[in-house]
């Protein structure tokens, strides 16, 4: 006896049609799909993590950058396993905001540049003893525990891995993790 | 005729033409005219090295001096051509070395060099003066070892964007003390490290030294040390542009560069730290090329320097300027002419940087002697090209890439037909084309209709049908390369326009339809032509002959098929048809 169990199967496709319906190719059909799987591509394609931009799958050739041109970009970029180096900075008073690249960073001497250039005021130096007292703002982090961190204490590797976002705080507020 | 010039005067006269097209039409003229140009020609360009063979070249040009080559057709930089497809050069070479041995330049582009290759060019040509090897291959430094020891009058050795297997850093100290002769020098491409020392003592004994393009292991601490002995370069590559932040580094290059009164051009900029960037303002007035194409620094950085040079011509940069930063630059620098904006990461799926259409917009209404550019962005708009087009008709060269195939008008979501329409037309010079985004059959009407003196066009994911490639085809009057990838253009329009294939130098076509048979068919009418099909698939024949190949390269050649295909390459042509024996 025939059961018929195809007709009450669950499936893409108009009722009454045979054709399994994964032939859902763009444009013209007579276009080869030249998509490869993610394997074949030389290394670039990274995992997706949540939150992390997502890298599609790759067409050979596509976009048209050289191999030379894309092995310097993929060296220079810190070797991350989030993708992305940006976080948000606050700035107490601030009516918005800002949004940077830690990857873009080679130590914090450049990070404090440019967030000094970014807000307009003066971070100073960091001291291990003093943080940053003297000047008028601090920067600080919020590390991957929660906890809210003095710029600085950390080696700089170790630092963009473990920000999450960065506050900078008016040096009278700043007095308190100053001095530990 | 009674009375003719002496031949002397006429090979004296023939001197002063310097052109291939007017050396070619010379000896159009009378046969006593064609044999004086063809013992004065001194320089040879071969756009393709199958269209004509060694053997021709030497009987028809005796005293050849110096030689540019061309090899893999051009999307080999995107890997679409698979390995060991050809272009090697060293049947040039070999021939060359009995026939030449006075040559002095050997200028090659995608080719297939081996030390082997390098060595017999170091032995063969006591007079051999400049190397430039342009995104060649398959040589490794030890080549360039008997390059440095074995060429003593060596001007210029370029390896610009070549793959070279990098043994050692070792080959720069062949060059020998007395070698004094160095104007250009490109290591660029090279990972290893040279010695120091070596560097340092070659640069100081070459007076004449223009152009030094370093590596990225050369450091900037050592960088001042360089720079100091040759105040008389016009163009710098520097090494990785990172150090430590130490005030007596920075005032040592800051010093240096303020010694280089010639300074023209500026690339390498690797790793670069932005408080390093300072030291080189005092050169920027000057400056007229500039490529921050490695420069992984925010749009600011990137501003402060290149608004810095107002007399900039030519401008490579990333993404990272962003749309702020080239408006920056239409204000800034008036004269320039080449703009190129490569994408900091390719293959995101959302947009890094906030560089969008506008960017160019920008650059288009303020610069008024832009003609040349290459852009890589994320949107597109039929406004911003028609923009684009009306402020800009005397431009040379538009690559634009949209990096998302087949993306559409982003305001409107139409084609981008209209937009590339009114760059065609607008643009009534323009010889290269690189097109991108949505795209009919419509904007090749426009194309084949307006672009009368495009000689380059770039296809990619465009068209609807054949009628596409046939405007084109049919159309542009001056084309000379066409390259095309992932249309759907097949049999019919190629066939219909197999005799103009023989007035270009040559079409690719990868990813699009058409069929095995058509290839033959074509290999068959056209015996001028050399009809390859490259599938790694394997035997065509093993298919049928309405399959589509992967891949078709078609040239025209005086020098029949090649005999130096891999096991992945077919040409088709009479003897094809039927069996064919790998």
């Amino acid at each position: 006896m025939d059961l018929n169990l195809k007709a009450t199967e669950l499936r893409l496709g108009l009722p009454g049609s045979d054709e399994p319906a994964d032939q859902l190719q763009s444009s013209s059909s007579h276009v080869k799909n030249n998509k490869r799987s993610c394997s074949e591509i030389d290394g670039s394609c990274q995992k997706q993590e949540s939150g992390a931009p997502a890298q599609k799958a790759q067409v050979v050739g596509w976009p048209p950058v050289r191999s030379y041109r894309k092995n310097v970009m993929e060296q220079q970029k810190k070797p991350d396993s989030d993708g992305s180096g940006f976080v948000k900075v606050s700035m107490d008073g601030a009516p918005y905001l800002r949004k940077i690249d830690l990857k873009l960073y080679k130590n914090y001497f450049d990070l404090l540049k440019a967030l000094e250039n970014m807000f307009k005021c003066t971070i100073g130096v960091y001291s291990e003893r003093e943080g940053y007292n003297g000047s008028e703002y601090a920067p600080t982090y919020e590390d991957k525990d929660g906890d809210w961190m003095l710029v600085g204490d950390v080696p700089w590797d170790m630092f963009i891995t473990s920000c999450k976002r960065l506050r900078i705080m008016k040096g009278s507020e700043a007095k308190g993790l100053g001095c530990l | 005729m009674a009375y003719s010039f002496p031949e002397e005067v006429l090979e004296h006269v023939f001197s002063f033409l310097s052109s291939d097209k007017d050396r070619n039409s010379v000896s159009l003229v009378c046969k006593s005219w064609y044999e004086i140009e063809r013992w004065c020609r001194r320089r040879i360009f071969v756009g393709n090295c199958y269209a004509v063979s060694p053997g021709i070249v030497i009987r028809r040009f005796p005293e050849v001096r110096a030689v540019e080559m061309k090899g893999k057709p051009h999307f080999a930089d995107f890997n679409l051509v698979p390995e060991g497809w050809g272009g090697y050069v060293y049947p040039w070479i070999a021939a060359m070395s009995a026939a030449y041995p006075l040559l002095e330049e050997i200028k090659l582009k995608r080719m297939v060099v081996t030390d082997e290759c390098l060595e017999l060019i170091s032995k063969s040509f006591k007079n051999f003066k400049v190397l430039v090897l342009s995104s060649c291959e398959g040589f490794t430094t030890d080549g360039l070892a008997s390059i440095a020891a074995n060429c003593r009058h060596l001007r210029e050795l370029d390896l610009r964007e070549s793959e070279v297997e990098d043994l050692s850093g070792h080959w720069l100290s062949h060059f020998p003390d007395n070698c004094t002769s160095l104007v250009s020098l490109n290591m660029s491409c090279l990972g290893s490290e040279v010695s120091f020392s070596a560097l340092e003592r070659l640069v100081a004994r070459s007076p004449n030294l223009r152009t030094l393009r370093l590596n990225r292991a050369v450091p900037l601490e050592k960088l001042a040390n360089l720079i100091r002995r040759a105040p008389q370069l016009v163009e710098l590559g520097t090494g990785a542009y990172s150090a430590e932040i130490r005030s007596d580094i920075l005032l040592n290059l800051t010093e240096a560069f303020s010694a280089c009164k010639q300074l023209k051009g500026l690339s390498g900029f690797w790793d670069v730290v932005p408080a390093y960037l300072p030291a080189m303002y005092s050169v920027c007035s000057g400056i007229t090329s500039l490529n921050l194409s490695y420069a992984t620094i925010q749009s600011f950085d990137l501003v402060k320097l290149v608004t810095q040079c107002r007399n900039l011509q030519r401008l490579w940069v990333l993404d990272y300027i962003e749309d702020s930063g080239l408006e920056a630059l239409a204000s800034s620098c008036k004269d320039l002419q080449e703009l190129r904006v490569f994408p900091s990461d390719p293959f995101g799926a959302e947009p890094n940087v906030s560089l969008t259409e506008q960017g160019l917009v920008s650059v288009s209404k303020g610069c008024p002697k832009l003609q040349s550019v290459l852009y890589f962005c994320r949107q597109m708009s039929n406004a911003a090209l028609i923009s684009i087009a009306k402020n800009r008709p005397k431009m040379v060269r538009f690559r634009l890439c949209i990096i998302e195939p087949r993306a559409p008008d982003y305001l409107t979501l139409e084609p981008l037909d209209a937009g590339f329409g009114a760059i065609v037309e607008n643009c009534k010079e323009l010889r290269r084309l690189s097109l991108s985004g949505l795209l009919t059959d419509r904007v090749f009407k426009y194309i084949g209709t307006h672009a009368k003196k495009l000689e380059m066009l770039s296809i990619a994911f465009a068209g609807d049908s054949d009628l596409g490639l046939h405007h084109v085809l049919s159309g542009c009057e001056s084309l000379r390369k066409l390259e095309i990838r992932d249309c759907p253009f097949g049999d019919k329009a190629l066939l219909a326009n197999a005799a103009k294939l023989e007035t270009m130098r040559s079409l690719w076509m990868s990813s699009c339809s058409v069929s095995y048979g058509a290839c033959k068919l074509l290999g068959q009418k056209m015996p001028r032509l050399n009809v390859e099909v490259i599938d790694e698939r394997g035997p065509p024949d093993s298919r049928p002959d309405s399959c589509p190949v992967e891949r078709l390269y078609v040239y025209r050649t005086v020098a029949g098929r090649r005999i130096d295909m891999p096991g992945f390459v077919w040409t088709m042509d009479d003897e094809d048809s039927g069996l064919r024996f790998s």
